[in-house]
């Protein structure tokens, strides 16, 4: 059970701002291509943004980046908990119609 | 095993440290919060109980004669939102687990105990918005919500209802995230993972389940409220939506939430067992890993649930197969258990008979999940009168028996008074006969084509329904009985000694009832857990180790 504060991983003011706008770009961007159409692009566009805003978000204001393994542990477990969501919902909705009658 | 009564003069301990509403109401002490779960949980359960009874009561005969369907659909639907919600899932975690994990580590308290207390209070005021809309006129979708009735056809109070389910789900995380926090940072020195009692294992494998799989149901239900507000077209086909997403999205949290009821419930059962067989659970590490193999397989299998849904059938092979792997650590358990009782010292209490209960009528659920895991099989009765006797063999005969039990097993150390123990066994008997009265019928109306959620059946069902309601009456007395004789011995009951079980986990080392802050000096271990060879009194203090008296 190893001690590691975060005070001795602070992170600079400088980067906090830096983040946040980031974070600004990232909105005013999503904003931007909302009024574009992009094709079969479109979403993975979006999701991309947001998935990179949210990734700054855990990495900087949630102090993950300096945390201790534990936290990285916690933290990827979550994503993969919410890619284990997605994944065997997709393999229903993808798999629909296989067998060549409606509902099947 | 109890002792003769101890004369203990009185001092001070977690119960008369203060006293009024005030220091009730804004206490820190995971003791105190505890039993303000206890008292809550309780009325949740006689209220879902008292839709039970209604249930039965026109189930008695075949036409719909006590209530309207409307009526009726309102009954099952708030019995099952009482029960699962503000019952079954905080039972054992909020009540027997706030009380006892850091009693059995060796803490003070839980890691926050200010959340431990705010948790409480998110979770009565979910509770009372669920009794607004009971109050208002109540509600009618069934416990699943299942789109596209809840979003666009009913006309009862969903999204109040919904809402006291979200916000009683916020209570569900902070208690998960204290108890792995805890567990993680406030062991007592030398209480290595593996010297950990299988109560903490357990309980650690359900905080995940709450903290990984609480907010899935909690954006849920935003999407569903959204959905019947707004028309947003993420579950109304018409507007490009799909129904089934929902009952992916709800499973995906809901199936996992069986295992925040049962691995608790085998938590108490793993005490129950070594402390009752006076021997170190059979393959100790194969439990604990069980206990996280279940956390974790739990969140594959939720689509078993929907194989009549439209679900593709690639996907119902898939979580079908995986289905049956979840029965594996379960087995594990229900094995290493009875493998414990083999050549055991077998204390015969009542703790010990829920236990027997537990092991048989979890077993009888176990096994008849694998039927509805069955693709072909789960066809013929998804949604009949079988499925509702599977989820209770495991919901009621596995985790309220493990409740009951752990209940009497602790009460000793949480009230310091004895409960009347010819009473007591009286009362699982009860219990246990009501219960299988109540429900084994209901394995076989399923089987013959009885659906649920009917207020009329047809005439050749009448023999069994009334059996079922009749064992309802039964297991009514047997749920009753405790609740009068519990109150009763916290002015009449025995004064428990400390440890009146010989048992040698922490909890058992300090006084009954502890004092605020559990222990005068934080115990140091040096022994596995249930060690009854070296500490065949139960006793960890007299040689090497601090006096944690």
């Amino acid at each position: 059970m190893s001690e590691q504060s975060l005070s001795e991983h602070s992170i600079s003011t400088t980067s906090y701002y830096l983040v946040f706008l980031a974070l600004m770009v990232g909105t005013a961007l999503t904003t931007w291509i909302a009024y574009l159409d992009l094709g079969w692009l479109n979403t993975p566009v979006a999701l991309g943004i947001a998935c990179t805003k949210a990734m700054l978000v855990v990495l900087y204001f949630m102090h993950v980046k300096h945390g201790t393994k534990l936290t990285k542990i916690v933290a990827v477990s979550g994503i993969f908990w919410l890619l284990l969501l997605l994944g065997f919902t997709m393999a229903d909705i993808l798999t629909r119609g296989w067998l060549g009658f409606p509902g099947k | 095993m109890i002792t003769a009564p101890v004369t203990v003069p009185e001092r001070e301990h977690y119960l008369n440290a203060s006293y009024g509403l005030k220091s009730w109401l804004l206490t820190k002490d995971h003791k105190r919060i505890a039993l303000l779960y206890l008292a809550t949980i309780t009325f949740f359960f006689f209220l879902g109980g008292l839709f039970a009874v209604m249930i039965r009561l026109e189930l008695l005969t075949p036409q719909g004669d006590m209530v309207q369907s409307e009526t009726y659909n309102k009954l099952f639907t708030m019995h099952g939102v009482n029960m699962v919600f503000f019952f079954l899932l905080p039972a054992i975690p909020a009540t027997l687990g706030n009380f006892l994990v850091p009693l059995m580590i060796g803490a003070r308290d839980l890691a926050f105990p200010k959340l431990n207390l705010a948790s409480w209070y998110i979770f009565t005021i979910g509770g009372l918005f669920t009794l607004y809309a009971l109050l208002s006129g109540g509600v009618d979708t069934g416990w699943t919500f299942y789109t596209p009735y809840s979003t666009t056809y009913s006309n009862s109070f969903v999204i109040a209802t919904a809402l006291g389910i979200f916000i009683a789900g916020f209570s569900s995380i902070l208690t998960g995230l204290n108890f792995i926090v805890t567990i993680h940072r406030m062991r007592a020195p030398g209480l290595t993972w593996f010297r950990l009692p299988l109560f903490i294992w357990s309980h650690y494998a359900a905080s995940l389940i709450m903290v990984l799989g609480t907010p899935v149901i909690a954006v849920t239900i935003v999407l569903l409220a959204a959905e019947r507000a707004f028309h947003i077209g993420i579950f109304d086909p018409a507007i490009g939506g799909d129904p089934v997403l929902f009952q992916h999205l709800f499973w995906f949290y809901s199936h996992p939430a069986v295992y925040i009821m049962i691995l608790p419930a085998m938590a108490v059962i793993s005490e129950l067992v070594a402390a009752s067989a006076r021997k170190r659970v059979y393959g100790y590490e194969f439990v604990a890993y069980a206990s996280v193999a279940i956390a974790v397989f739990g969140f594959l299998v939720w689509g078993h649930h929907m194989f009549v849904s439209g679900q593709s059938v690639y996907a119902g092979l898939v979580f079908s197969v995986l289905s049956y792997l979840v029965a594996v650590p379960s087995a594990v358990k229900v094995f290493n258990w009875t493998a414990t009782l083999h050549k055991g010292s077998i204390a015969l209490e009542t703790p010990m008979l829920y236990t027997f209960g537990f092991i048989g009528l979890f077993t009888i659920g176990g096994m008849t999940g694998l039927f509805v895991a069955a693709l072909g099989l789960d066809v013929h009765v998804h949604d009949t009168y079988f499925v509702v006797a599977h989820f209770h063999y495991i919901m009621v005969g596995g985790t309220i028996m493990a409740y009951l039990g752990g209940l009497h097993f602790w009460w000793p150390k949480i009230t310091g008074r004895m409960y009347p123990e010819i009473l007591a066994k009286l009362s699982a008997l009860v219990v246990f006969i009501g219960f299988n009265l109540t429900f084994f019928p209901q394995f076989i109306l399923g089987y013959l084509g009885m659906p649920r959620r009917y207020h009329a059946y047809p005439d050749e069902f009448q023999v069994l329904n009334v059996m079922s309601t009749a064992g309802a009456s039964i297991l009514a007395v047997g749920y009753l009985l405790p609740m009068c004789y519990f109150i009763w011995s916290l002015r009449y009951g025995k004064i428990a000694p400390d440890n009146p079980w010989g048992a040698v986990g922490l909890e058992w080392q300090t006084l009954s009832p502890p004092p605020v802050e559990n222990f005068d000096e934080i115990p140091i271990v040096t022994h596995e857990a249930y060690d009854y060879v070296s500490l065949p009194n139960g006793s960890v203090t007299p040689k090497k180790e601090a006096n944690v008296r």
